[in-house]
This record gives structure tokens, C-alpha cells and sequence, in this order.
């Protein structure tokens, strides 16, 4: 029915892009005075001075702030954004460290000066004493806890949380058998290429902010600042540029220095910008992924899970600002496409005195893919069964859908997916990467001396949560379409897929719709842009709003047309009868129609003026339910999340000698309902499957026992290059709709990276015959591996 | 170049560029990068800073030709230079270069950050290497990292930059 959906169009965000004529936050503000911090050089340490007497000469140099220059509720710790009830003991930062800094990279002191080069220049001249204490690093020292990360938190435990369904110990005691496994994965960083930043400027005479930042949620910003400065909503506009990659950390708000830097920009009366550099990403915005699992599973012969009980510790860093988010996503998404029926899942989440954790795409699921994955290989290596048969026999069956976990997801919501096919997807896989094949293939490399294995694993996905989303859609005079949704964009296509979807409703042609997303200006609610919910949010938002432009217009054309509404079309920019595009009149003209005018502003407007005529004199200009204008405001919350899901397989080869990992094919089956753009699709898989590559086989964030990260910068933290991924990623696409949204869609944005450290540890486990219980496996990691288990081998 | 006072009353000093083919001046403390002295004082924002240390890439220009990381080099040290930056790859009446229209049309950037740097690099690499096979084309990316897109349509994009820089040479009147 639709031209649109489901085209591989073209991006209309690339022109500018490709042209060197993009917005980001550095690219604005020109001539704005410039922001730079003093930071904690150490993981724990009391603050006992802090002298600006060596910097106060530094020319340039505007002015110096620490926390007791701080006033009002900027005084206060940053806020608590998703509290839990299992979140006993939550602490925040202070915007400038208070009397004790918690991790390296802790802000300290923000200096404000006409360039950045000044404002370093006063930054390294400013003398701060300490008084260091011991670090906690290490999920094992933080358990152990002879040392506190905050001396009111025992144990260093923010939170202790536990969910069941069904009677999972006895579960386990009945089963004929009984695995026991401790899984490890290590931590790693969204690590967008353009860091954080943020711009302010105070307009004195309109007593108004306005504020740039590269955030992924305006909105959520605009409520902090507007909070924490003591301004009422209205004053503060909060504009999203174009941004240089998101990930998760970009959600986390308000950021010591987005309520700093307007806070400046007030005082000071000229703009303030602040530009992090590649050091302070590293050490001031936020990690994640470390956790440690012991996995407790009964299983029959056959394989069938009967009882799962899962016990994990979480890493959150010195401050818990996006709650427990991520081990509670590790807690209910560790199921996957399985239904073991009983499950028992409890976790510490604890404080260490490192760089503070929160969602980096995958947000969690990763690690509980890793586990459950994991599991299963392990449960078929010791029945000696096909990994894949094994699987199938634990799925959900289509006809089970919806299908009720027995627990509380991420969003507070019970754990129902909506729809999904598991059994299809894995056949799919199967065919695609050749898994029944794949035994002659590697019997033949072993032949010739070669090390290849095969990996395999499954994922669901929780996608687009809400609470909400919304939109606005109006029709100009000149027939172009004016879209505006809340949510930010991070480089996923949003202005085009939205376009797509809203041309197709409208009956337009792409090139007439525009899409705004991210400036509070031009729509005011809204939540953000995360948990892969953006086309299911604000692509249902935009279908339902342009809908209501939609019926508008076809009940003014109806009457100007003297039909009825149900006999209209609209094609190509034209609303016509059905079939006849003789009858047409232009959305523009329909638009100006809508409006009753006493002024002309151009010869198609006269049309609407008072005395054009052809108006029934008998009724007011407006009726009393009705608008002037084709426009429609809509906003889509859904009863639950949308439950997108996939599997990935991977051929990797190992070198006898150097430990090498190559991966030699990989792929993937993914069902995120129907494709709006098979093309963005394809893309946010890709980038997707890199970074889970990245994650499972060079990237760590290597802490040293005091806490410092040694390795912050793209010299040593090992982000793939092109050489890194696979040559080649092979896709297929399987659609299940989803019933819970007007499209039918689900999210598809972190989907690519989840299964990354599972499959991968799963194919190098094949290749080499050991047993891969810690992600990431660099070649020294699997190196010592090999070692280790030989001079097991040879005691025995 | 010629040493200035300038207003914190640091010494500056007068670099001349030739920059998208334009004669350009700044007057540029001894430390300043060439990267922020392009993006700052000349307010050629394309040029995208990911890691200043020489790493990522996003920052890479072409100086005299050859394809540099503008991030580790100083401003002065650039004096005389003939620059070409993201903003000058297109021709004069806003035709797309090559590589600009194949990253369009493969879907080769989704945030943008670091795209400025793959079409500089891939503009030289091309230069060098006209036809270049898959492990050529992979070589020739090899120095750039890019997070959102797991270089797959960058490097579908090369070999179409390379086939539509063939298809131009072909036209009636085409370009070399």
C-alpha cells in the first residue's frame, strides 16, 4: 500500500554532513569564552585545599569556581534519575567535588577563560591538596570491602535486588542434572567519536536560557537545568545539534558541567562553552559491562532447562546517577529466547572508585547473553548435543506468544514479549552461515593444521519503552510538511526514517516533510533517545499525528470540493477524488483554506480572506471544536515494551602460535518487525556487530590497583579499525510484527552489539577446545589460557 | 610569518595559507594547532577533533596533497601551505566529489563525526591508488576509526567513489 516504508532511500541528513557543513557542539559558539577542569588525579582522596593564587595571573583567565562558589540547589548532589526500591544506599556527585573526590577524573574546578587554551594554562596552576585514601577497585575488592568507596555505604552496596518465578532451588534439587559456571565480562565505554559538550548563553534583557548540549534527551536536560539554576521551564530552551555519536552515556543528565556551564554563562553574562577532549571522556563520563556471574542450572537429558538461578555482582562505578538500570536490564534480558521454568536472579550492585557506570548500547544485555549463551553451550558440551538442537528445545514456541515471564522489566512493567519466532530465526541462521556443514569444514582445517570453530547465540531485546513519546505535523501554505518530535538523534537517521513514515501517511512526496528533533522549542515533551525505542516511540508518534494532519485536510478539501472526505485522496502533494486527478487541489492550498485570514500575505492566501466568498455565512470561521490549520499533535505511550530479537553466528579461525582470533564469516537473523529503511536498518547492525567485536576481543578499561586508567586514549584502549571487523557481515531479515504499536515495528539500535562477547566466546570455545568463561579474549588472554590448561592437563 | 602582540598579549604570529583555494591569513599564538586554527580562526568547522593525538583521524586534512592529521601539527608550522579541508572537496558549483557522492549513496556515515577524515583520506588514497581491490580499499581506511558504522558501507563506498570517478572520466567533456 505504502511507497515509502520499507524503501532503501537515500539519507536526507547526509548532504550537509558530507559537505563539512554539520552543527556540532564545538562548531557553535565561536568567540564563547571557553570551560576547562581541574580534576581528581586520584580514585579516593579527601580534598584538604585548594589554592588559585598560581593561576590568578594567567592571561585570559576569567574566572575560577570550586564547590563553595557554588549557591542554591547547585550545592546539592546531582540528581538520582531513576530511583528503585531495591536502590537502598543511591549517591550522586556534587557538580565540583565537595570534600572528597571518588574516582580519577572527578571534577574539582572549573575555570572560565576567553580560549581553551587559557583556561588549561589556569587549570594546571591551580593547587589542590589532598589527602589520599585507600582505593576500592574490582568487583572483588568492593565485595571484600576492607575499604569503603562511601563511608555511609556498608558493604559498599548500593543495592541488593532479587526477582523469581517459580520455585527455582527445588527446581534445581529435582534435576537429573546440575552445572555450576562463574562467568566474568570486563568493562568498556560507549565511546562516541565527539565527546561531550555544552554551550550556554544567557539572554539578560528576556531573562532566558538557551542551551546547546550533546545529549541524547533534551528534554530531560531542560528539567534539570531549569531545576538546579531556580528558572522556570519556559526561561530555558535546550537545543541538541547534530551530535558525534551517542551510545547510552550521552543519556545520563544533567552532567556536572551542563548545569555549570549555564550557571557561568548567567553569572558571567557571555556565552560559555565547554568542549571535553578525549582524556576526560575516558576518565569523567561513564563505562560499563563489568560483572561477575555464578550460574546455577538443573537441565534433563534431553537439555531442557528446568531451573535457573543466576547470582551476579555489577560494577556501578563511585555514583549510581542512571540508578540500577543496567543490572536490572542483565537481570530480566538474561532469558533471551528461553523459558526455563523456574528462575531465580539476584544482584549486588556495588561501589568502586572508578568512573561511574550506566547504559552503553546493549545496556546490560550483553552480559546477560554472555551468561545465558554460555549456559546453554555448556548444558549441550556436557549431554554431548548440537548446540543448536539444544536451543530449539528450550525456546519459546511462536504459539506460547505473548509470553509471560513472571518478572518486572526495566521499565517497571511486566516482562510479557509481545511476539516473536525463534524456531524460524534459527533456521534461518542455520541455512545462512551452514551450521550442519560446518563439522566436515572444520575436520578438513584440522587436517591441514588449522584451528576454526563455530559460535551461535540468541538475544530478545526489550525495545522502544516508554513512557512516551509525541509529535507534531503541520501542513505550511506552500504544501511542505513541518515535523517535530522530542527525542534526539545521535547519527541513527531519524530525519529520514520520520520522513519516510510521515510522506506515506500524509500522501507527500519525501522531499516536502522536514523532521526536528531535539529543540525543546519546537516540541516540549518527550523523553530521549535510548533503549532503541525511537522508531517505535516517535516513528508512532509521527504516523498518529500525521494521521490527524490527514483527516483535517481531507475534511477542508471536502468541503471546498463539496464531497465527502471518504471520497478523498491524497497523492503526490494533491488531495483528489479517489481516482480522478482532474479534482485535485494542492495541500497547499488546502492549508490556506484552513485558515480563515482578514490579511493576505500572497495571491494564494486572498483565497481565505473575508471576502473571497464561498463561505457559509450561517456558521462562525472556526467552528467550536475545530483549529485553524492542517496540523496534527499525537503522542504514543505503549501498554509494555516491544520485544525485538535475533541470533548471530560466527566462524572465527585461531593461530596454533600467536592466539590470534580472525573471524571468517559472520551471521546475522534479526526480526525487528517490518523495516521502515532496510538500508539505516543494515547500518545500525553493523555498527552494532563492530562494537560487540570490539568489546569481546580488544577492548577493556584497564584499571590499575589505585584506580588510575592506564590506558585513557585511543593509543592504548583498542577501538576497532576497519582491519578489526569482519570483512564482510551477512544479514537476513525474518518480520514479525509487533501488536503493540500502530506500525507494527520494534527497535533494531543496540541490537547488532548484543550477542558479541557469547557468539564470539562460543566459536573461539569450539576452535580451541577450552572452556571460555571471561570476555574480552585478547590473543594474550587466550594464549595464557592454552598455557594454563596444558600444565592442567599434564598434572592430571 | 611575521610575530604580533595579540590580546592577552602573547606573541602571534601572521600564517598564510592557501585554504580551499583561497588565500587565507590568521594570526596564531606559536602553540595553536592547525586544527583549531582552521576550525577556530578560519571557522572551517568540517574539520572534525575526535582524539587530538593523532589517533582517530577525523581531523585529517590535505596538505600540499598529502593527507595529515591537522591535529599534530602547529598552525605555523603550516605557513605557505596549500590546504584542502572537507569543505573544499566539492567543485565550485556544488557538485559532489566522489567520494562525498559514494558516501551519500552506501550509506557511509551515520553521526557524521568522523566522515570529514575518511573523505580526505580516501580523496589522497584514491589519487594514489584509482582501482584498488578489497584489501587495498581496507588499507587505505586502515588509520580512521569510525564507531557507528563497522566500516562496512565505507568500504563499499570507496570502490564506488573509485567507479564514479571512472564514470565522470568517461562522460562527453568528462573530468580527469
Amino acid at each position: 500500500m505504502s511507497s515509502l516504508f520499507g524503501a532503501r532511500v537515500q539519507r536526507v541528513e547526509d548532504d550537509r554532513l558530507i559537505r563539512g557543513h554539520g552543527a556540532y557542539l564545538d562548531d557553535l559558539g565561536n568567540g564563547a569564552l571557553a570551560a576547562a577542569f581541574v580534576r581528581s588525579p586520584y580514585a579516593h582522596a579527601r580534598i584538604t585545599d585548594i589554592d588559585v593564587s598560581g593561576a590568578l595571573d594567567v592571561p585570559g583567565l576569567v574566572a575560577i569556581y570550586s564547590y563553595e562558589d557554588l549557591t542554591g540547589r547547585l550545592a546539592e548532589p546531582l540528581p538520582l534519575l531513576i530511583p528503585h526500591p531495591t536502590l537502598t544506599h543511591g549517591r550522586t556527585p556534587y557538580p565540583l567535588a565537595q570534600t572528597e573526590v571518588n574516582h580519577v577524573g572527578e571534577a574539582i574546578a572549573m575555570v572560565v577563560a576567553t580560549d581553551r587554551y587559557a583556561a588549561e594554562d589556569a587549570a594546571d596552576l591551580i593547587d589542590v591538596s589532598y589527602e589520599p585514601l585507600p582505593a576500592v577497585v574490582g568487583i572483588e575488592a568492593a565485595r571484600a570491602a576492607d575499604q569503603l568507596v562511601h563511608d555511609d555505604v556498608p558493604g559498599n552496596l548500593a543495592a541488593n535486588s532479587t526477582q523469581e518465578h517459580g520455585d527455582t532451588a527445588a527446581a534445581i534439587a529435582a534435576a537429573p542434572h546440575v552445572l555450576e559456571l562463574d562467568l566474568e565480562i570486563e568493562r568498556s565505554a560507549s565511546t562516541p567519536l565527539e565527546g561531550r559538550g555544552v554551550l550556554a548563553e544567557w539572554d539578560e534583557k528576556a531573562a532566558r536560557l538557551r542551551l546547546w548540549t550533546s545529549t541524547q534527551t533534551s528534554t530531560g536536560v531542560r528539567a534539570a537545568v531549569a531545576a538546579k539554576l531556580g528558572l522556570d521551564l519556559s526561561q530555558v530552551d535546550v537545543i541538541t545539534p547534530d551530535v558525534g555519536g551517542g551510545f547510552g552515556v550521552k543519556i545520563v543528565h544533567p552532567w556536572p558541567e551542563e548545569v555549570l556551564v549555564p550557571w557561568a554563562a548567567r553569572l558571567l553574562g557571555q556565552p560559555v562553552k565547554f568542549t571535553e577532549d578525549r582524556r576526560e571522556h575516558f576518565i569523567s563520563s561513564a563505562h560499563e559491562r563489568a560483572q561477575v556471574h555464578h550460574v546455577t542450572v538443573g537441565y534433563d537429558d534431553d537439555g531442557r532447562m528446568l531451573g535457573l538461578d543466576v547470582r551476579f555482582w555489577h560494577d556501578n562505578g563511585a555514583y549510581v546517577p542512571y540508578g540500577i538500570i543496567v543490572p536490572i536490564v542483565t537481570s530480566t534480558q538474561l532469558l533471551g529466547p528461553y523459558k526455563p521454568p523456574a528462575y531465580r536472579v539476584e544482584f549486588d550492585s556495588l561501589y568502586t572508585n572508578t568512573v561511574l557506570v550506566t547504559p552503553y548500547r546493549g545496556a546490560g544485555r550483553p552480559h546477560g547473553c554472555f551468561v545465558m549463551e554460555r549456559t546453554i553451550d555448556a548444558i549441550a558440551a556436557e549431554r554431548g548435543l548440537d548446540r543448536a538442537l539444544v536451543r530449539e528445545r528450550n525456546f519459546i514456541q511462536p504459539d506460547e506468544m505473548p509470553y509471560d515471564h513472571g518478572l518486572i522489566f526495566q521499565d517497571g512493567r511486566p516482562l510479557i514479549y509481545d511476539s516473536g519466532d525463534y524456531p524460524a530465526g534459527l533456521r534461518k541462521l542455520k541455512d545462512l552461515v551452514g551450521w550442519d556443514e560446518f563439522p566436515a569444514a572444520k575436520a578438513a582445517a584440522a587436517a591441514e593444521g588449522r584451528r576454526i570453530g563455530i559460535g551461535l547465540a540468541c538475544y530478545v531485546e526489550g525495545t522502544g519503552v516508554g513512557p512516551y513519546e509525541g509529535a507534531h505535523v503541520v501542513v505550511e501554505t506552500s504544501g511542505k510538511v513541518k515535523v517535530a518530535t522530542g527525542l534526539t538523534t545521535q547519527g541513527q537517521g531519524h530525519q529520514t526514517m520520520l520522513a519516510q513514515v510521515v510522506a506515506d501517511e500524509l500522501g507527500v512526496p519525501l522531499r516536502d516533510v522536514e523532521v526536528v528533533t531535539g529543540d525543546t522549542r519546537r516540541f516540549s515533551y518527550a523523553v530521549g533517545t535510548f533503549a532503541s525505542r525511537t522508531a517505535v516511540m516517535s516513528g508512532s508518534a509521527v504516523a498518529l499525528a500525521a494521521r490527524k494532519a490527514k483527516e483535517k485536510a481531507l475534511r477542508v478539501a471536502a468541503d471546498a470540493l463539496e464531497v465527502a472526505p471518504a471520497d478523498l485522496e491524497i497523492t503526490d502533494g494533491v488531495v483528489q477524488v479517489k481516482g480522478d486527478p482532474e479534482s485535485g487541489i494542492s495541500l497547499g492550498t488546502v492549508a490556506v483554506l484552513s485558515n480563515p485570514l482578514r490579511y493576505a500575505f500572497d495571491e494564494a492566501a486572498t483565497a481565505a480572506t473575508q471576502f473571497a466568498g464561498g463561505t457559509d455565512m450561517s456558521r462562525p470561521p472556526i467552528a467550536d471544536d475545530d483549529e485553524p490549520g492542517i496540523e496534527g499533535r499525537a503522542y504514543f505511550s505503549p501498554v509494555r515494551s516491544t520485544f525485538a530479537s535475533g541470533m548471530h553466528a560466527v566462524i572465527v579461525e585461531t593461530d596454533p602460535q600467536t592466539a590470534e582470533v580472525t573471524i571468517l564469516r559472520y551471521c546475522v537473523v534479526h526480526d525487528c518487525g517490518p523495516l521502515i529503511n532496510p538500508r539505516i536498518v543494515e547500518g545500525q547492525i553493523h555498527g552494532g556487530v563492530a562494537q560487540g567485536v570490539g568489546g569481546a576481543l580488544y577492548e577493556r578499561m584497564a584499571y590499575d590497583e589505585t584506580g588510575q586508567l592506564v590506558n585513557a586514549s585511543f593509543m592504548d584502549f583498542l577501538m576497532p579499525y576497519a582491519s578489526e571487523v569482519p570483512k564482510q557481515i551477512e544479514i537476513d531479515h525474518l518480520e514479525t510484527p509487533s501488536p503493540l504499536n500502530p506500525l507494527g515495528i520494534k527497535g533494531v539500535g543496540e541490537a547488532g552489539v548484543i550477542p558479541g562477547a557469547a557468539v564470539l566466546a562460543a566459536a573461539i570455545e569450539d576452535a580451541e577446545g577450552i572452556p571460555i568463561r571471561s570476555m574480552p579474549m585478547s590473543p594474550s588472554d587466550l594464549f595464557e589460557l592454552r598455557a594454563a590448561c596444558e600444565s592442567q592437563a599434564g598434572r592430571r | 610569518m611575521s610575530a604580533n602582540q595579540g590580546a592577552n598579549g602573547a606573541e602571534v604570529h601572521e600564517v598564510r595559507l592557501t585554504v580551499n583555494g583561497a588565500a587565507r591569513t590568521a594570526n596564531v599564538p606559536a602553540r595553536r594547532l592547525l586544527s583549531d586554527c582552521l576550525r577556530h580562526d578560519l571557522r572551517l568547522t568540517g574539520t572534525h577533533v575526535g582524539c587530538e593525538h593523532g589517533v582517530c583521524g577525523a581531523c585529517t586534512i590535505l596538505l600540499n596533497g598529502a593527507p595529515v592529521r591537522s591535529c599534530l601539527l602547529l598552525a605555523v608550522s603550516a605557513d605557505g601551505a596549500d590546504i584542502t579541508t572537507v569543505e573544499g572537496l566539492a567543485d565550485p558549483d556544488g557538485t559532489l566529489s566522489p567520494v562525498q557522492q559514494a558516501f551519500a549513496e552506501c550509506h557511509g556515515l551515520q553521526c557524521g563525526f568522523c566522515t570529514p577524515g575518511f573523505l580526505t583520506t580516501i580523496t589522497a588514497g584514491l589519487a594514489a591508488t584509482p582501482n584498488p581491490d578489497d584489501e587495498q580499499a581496507r588499507d587505505m581506511i586502515g588509520g580512521n576509526l569510525c564507531r557507528c558504522t563497522g566500516y562496512q558501507n565505507i568500504l563499499a563506498a570507496v570502490h564506488r567513489a573509485a567507479e564514479i570517478t571512472r564514470e565522470r572520466a568517461a562522460e562527453p567533456g568528462g573530468r580527469s
